[in-house]
């Protein structure tokens, strides 16, 4: 890309920027007006919105400036700084997710070295921000459902990390970049048709991965935090308006963001068969392919969310400490066997 | 306890105390377990069982018919006998009410309540027993000087509930009970809503149509109507 | 202790302030959660008031009459046939249930007996808000727990039920289709078969909640084991229907006290479950639903012909005398005890409603639960607060 456009940096730097900007919110409502509207309502056997634009697509922008028209509310006791700042961070750590996610040989924001491991870090930021929603809303079901999202982001960190670790071992870099290429390159069992995908040797990792960030998304059924018919919404129980609106957006792009990287990891990523890595056409076709792995994944989320009940925080601790961890670690010691032998 | 057939006439009962033979001897059962608590009792063929304890028993006799089997706590409320002096808010020749101008201190009419009663408020409460498939009604008259009984709530839990209910509606008091607090009214609410002299507010302000809305039939008609009717009753089988 | 100089008695003085302060600072102090009035596990305005330590609920108190409509003082000024519009209002998802046990009682004391084809369609029409009732809360029990889809099955296919109920009288919610002697009008023509197909699609949804909720890991983990309530405890209380049930008391009064209607013409099986847990409550109302869809089949096997309606006079006067009728309504034991005086209108209406004692135990199963489980036992309690606050 550079070598065809030949871009200064600053010029770059604003497309990204750009890209990024719009993607996200793209994202989220590709998943929302998907998964949402039309699969949920499928599923429930009720028709979705299907009167506003062709099949009900535009529902989505009447949603939005539904929100953006609402009035912007204060609880009286709220800490006023905090309140407002919450759903900002929640949002500014989904936005810093996508810095890393490749779709193309060149098509990303910032190929770090150490791409997974920042990717890790910066998606446990919105723990900060649900728990500031939920201290500062001054709302008892907030504080509870605030609780509930750190105690639950915490135990499930620990298994996302440690699955990730597997694909890690083996493609042997934390850069995203090198991961795809390592999956592409690879071979298995000598036949490199379809390079190789970490799912073939990693599904328990990929099944790990998947459960966490199920919780991670705080998606059924681990949405305790939100939990509607217990705490009412939890942590954005005080929020209206856009600031709720922002929250909305957050957890969908997060959704799409899980969905890409364990596209990425997993899945192979934007690679498709037949290509070289570099192709310059890979940075065309990439982003599509990539999209339609992340809608795959999506849909193994939301299907999970629509079908199955909550579980109670208590039995969440033990899934995720007595059986998801010791299940990764299991996972990481295997694969580093494997890795030395072969 | 007793085996008996059931009843022909009734259907089949499963378990005893079902069936008036049943409810007969149930009867006799109950009057030999609380000796001289029970003041009367009232066998409603085909219904019911009533008994009439005393009042200053009320615990015991709860307490000794939960040993016999009657474990299942049904329901507790009271009876209001007083002819209320608004009457039934309905201006028709069936309307018992007394004149406001008579000035006459309320009444107490409880002729047609069942196993009798001497008093304004009644108890009134209801135990199964499942297991033997019976059922009986316990009624126990509450002093009018001092409306206050024992509470039940150490031997049905569930009492607890609906003496606060009872508490609240008719003002009656129960020793023992640790919280009386209202249970649907607001805490600020005066009076005994289900007492007979207290006023239906609502049909003071606006009187009640009652019965009016039934269209009377001219009289020369009515032979003529019933006649139909009742041809047509017999033709369709004639409620057999 | 004993000063030996004020020095000393106030250095003691302080350091047991400062002991104070420092056992203050650490005191977690409890919390008082108030779930409810408007919540949307409550179905309408029931507020629980909770005492919580962390997430764990130290006594919990409902508190109601947000709904208290006082219909035993209006029933008292209104007529017998105008009652049974009030009553229907109780329990608002199984109307015509609520009427069956009022009219008995007022039967009981006119002495008169609705024919028999008339006592058929009553219990079909029982068993059908029976069903249509049971159905939601199978539905609803899924939302309670976090799963959203089985509850919008549960709408779609109660809305059969619905429709059969409309047929026969009228109405969806409030029919007030059952008149002292009989009913208001016969069965219209093809309702019978109609009726058929519509129970073999319910027993097609009580599979699907089979699968979906009952068979459900998840579910399990969530319904079993909590809110146990032993028998003897539920007897005392006053619970009934399938809650009672639930905890493995074999009782029915459809069977063990039936006041008149057609259940004992027909072969059905009360189902127990020894467990007593928010998961017994669950599968006996599911059985019991099932069954339900096979009792009015066999209902309408039977149906004999003949008049709907007895001989009673135009207007109802009611004769002297007292009646309690109950009938195992789809929350449990509903019951009227009714005082009449020999006028148009009953002189005392004594309205014994299963809700009322169901979530009476509240105080008792709800000690030492969890928030979540708070939800799922008022779930599986099964209430409809017309019914508790009359």
């Amino acid at each position: 890309m550079n070598e065809l456009l030949a871009l200064v940096y600053w010029q770059e730097t604003a497309i990204k920027l750009g890209v990024a900007l719009a993607v996200i919110p793209t994202t989220s409502l590709i998943l929302v007006y998907l998964f949402l509207f039309k699969m949920m309502a499928f599923m429930q056997s009720r028709l979705g919105p299907n009167d506003t634009g062709p099949y009900g697509s535009l529902q989505l922008i009447a949603e939005a400036i539904k929100f953006l028209q609402k009035e912007d509310i204060h609880p009286s006791q709220a800490d006023r700084r905090v309140f407002r700042m919450a759903p900002v961070v929640v949002l500014a750590s989904t936005f810093l997710l996508y810095v890393v996610l490749p779709a193309g040989p060149d098509a990303i924001v910032e190929n770090l070295d150490t791409g997974i491991f920042y990717a890790m870090a910066v998606s446990s930021l919105s723990v900060l921000g649900i728990l500031m929603a939920g201290w500062a809303s001054a709302n008892k079901y907030a504080l509870l459902g605030g609780l509930r999202a750190a105690g639950q982001l915490i135990a499930y960190e620990l298994p996302l990390i440690l699955a990730v670790m597997g694909v890690v071992i083996q493609a042997g870099t934390l850069n995203l970049q090198g991961i795809v290429v390592a999956q592409a390159t690879g071979e298995i069992f000598g036949w490199g048709a379809i390079g190789h995908p970490f799912i073939l040797t990693q599904f328990v990792g990929l099944f790990i991965f998947l459960i966490a960030a199920q919780a991670e998304l705080t998606q059924t059924p681990f949405d305790m935090p939100v939990a509607e018919t217990e705490l009412v919404g939890g942590f954005h129980i005080e929020y209206t308006g856009f600031r709720f609106l922002l929250f909305f957006m957050a957890e969908f792009g997060t959704a799409f963001a899980f969905s890409a990287l364990a596209s990425v990891m997993f899945l192979g990523g934007w690679w498709i068969p037949g290509f070289d890595v570099d192709d310059n056409i890979l940075n065309i076709l990439g982003p599509g392919v990539m999209l339609g792995k992340i809608l795959l994944i999506a849909f193994l989320i939301f299907w999970v969310r629509f079908t199955y009940p909550r579980l109670r925080e208590d039995q969440l601790q033990k899934f995720a400490w007595k059986f998801l961890i010791p299940l990764s670690l299991v996972n990481i010691v295997l694969t580093g066997v494997f890795k030395v032998v072969f | 306890m007793s085996d008996e057939a059931p009843d022909n006439d009734e259907q089949v009962a499963i378990g005893s105390g079902q069936g008036d033979a049943g409810r007969e001897a149930l009867r006799s059962e109950l009057e030999d377990l609380l000796g001289a608590a029970v003041v009367d009792s009232h066998l409603q063929e085909g219904q019911n069982l009533w008994l009439r304890v005393e009042a200053g028993r009320w615990q015991d006799v709860a307490r000794s018919l939960k040993g016999a089997g009657f474990n299942y706590f049904g329901f507790l409320s009271a009876i209001d006998w007083t002819v209320a002096p608004e009457g039934r808010y309905e201006d028709t020749e069936f309307d018992a009410g007394l004149d406001d101008e008579d000035g006459e201190p309320v009444a107490i009419d409880n002729t047609t309540g069942h196993a009798g009663g001497d008093t304004r408020f009644q108890l009134l409460m209801q135990l199964h027993a499942p297991a033997r498939g019976a059922a009986v009604l316990v009624k126990a008259d509450v002093p009018d000087d001092a409306p206050v009984i024992d509470t039940l709530r150490d031997v049905f839990p569930g009492a607890d509930w609906h003496e606060r209910e009872t508490h609240e509606m008719f003002g009656i008091g129960f020793t023992g009970h640790p919280q009386l607090v209202p249970i649907y009214l607001p805490t600020e609410f005066e009076g005994h809503p289900l007492r007979k002299d207290f006023p239906l507010l609502a049909r003071h302000v606006k009187p009640w149509p009652g019965v009016v809305d039934i269209e009377e039939i001219p009289e020369h008609l009515e032979a003529e109507l019933e006649a139909a009717v009742m041809a047509e009753f017999e033709a369709s089988g004639g409620g057999e | 202790m004993t000063a030996t100089s004020d020095q000393a008695q106030r250095a003691y003085v302080a350091a047991q302030a400062a002991d104070a302060r420092v056992n203050v600072e650490l005191d977690t102090g409890d919390m008082t959660l108030n779930i409810g009035p408007q919540h949307p596990a409550t179905h309408g305005t029931l507020r629980i008031a909770c005492q919580l330590d962390g997430e764990q609920v130290i006594m919990a108190e409902p508190i109601m009459g947000y709904m208290h409509r006082g219909y035993e003082k209006l029933c008292e000024v209104r007529t017998y046939p105008q009652c049974t519009t009030l009553i229907n209002r109780i329990d608002w998802l199984g109307s015509f249930a609520n009427e069956v046990p009022f009219i008995l009682a007022a039967e009981q004391l006119m002495e008169v007996e609705a024919p028999p084809r008339a006592q058929w369609i009553r219990t079909i029409l029982f068993e059908l808000s029976r069903i249509a009732n049971l159905a939601l809360f199978l539905g609803d029990m899924g939302v309670q727990v976090g799963a959203l889809t089985p509850v919008f099955f549960a709408f779609r296919d109660r809305e059969r039920v619905l429709n059969q109920i409309e047929a026969a009288t009228g109405g969806r919610f409030h029919p007030n289709f059952d008149r002292i002697g009989g009913l208001k009008d016969d069965l219209p023509k093809g309702w019978i078969d109609e009726t058929r197909a519509v129970m073999a699609k319910m027993r097609g949804f009580c599979d699907e909640m089979e699968d979906l909720l009952v068979g459900n890991e998840i579910f399990q983990t969530r319904c079993r084991g909590v809110g146990v309530i032993p028998a003897d405890v539920a007897l005392g209380y006053g619970l009934s229907g399938a809650n009672l049930r639930a905890s493995g008391v074999d009782w029915d009064l459809r069977r063990d006290a039936n006041p008149g209607l057609a259940w004992n013409e027909i072969d059905w099986r009360v189902w127990t479950h020894p467990d007593g847990d928010s998961f017994a409550r669950y599968w006996v109302r599911l059985q019991e639903t099932r069954e339900a869809t096979y009792m009015v089949e066999k209902l309408l096997d039977g149906l004999p012909g003949g008049p709907i309606m007895a001989k009673v006079p135009r207007i109802i006067k009611v004769p002297a005398g007292e009646a309690y009728v109950s009938t195992e309504n789809p929350l449990g034991e509903m019951g009227y005890y009714v005082v009449s005086k020999g006028d148009l209108g009953p002189f005392r209406v004594k309205i014994r409603t299963p809700s009322f004692n169901n979530i009476s135990i509240v105080p008792w199963v709800m000690k030492g639960v969890y928030v979540p489980d708070v939800i799922t036992i008022l779930g599986s309690l099964y209430f409809i607060l017309g019914d508790i606050d009359r």
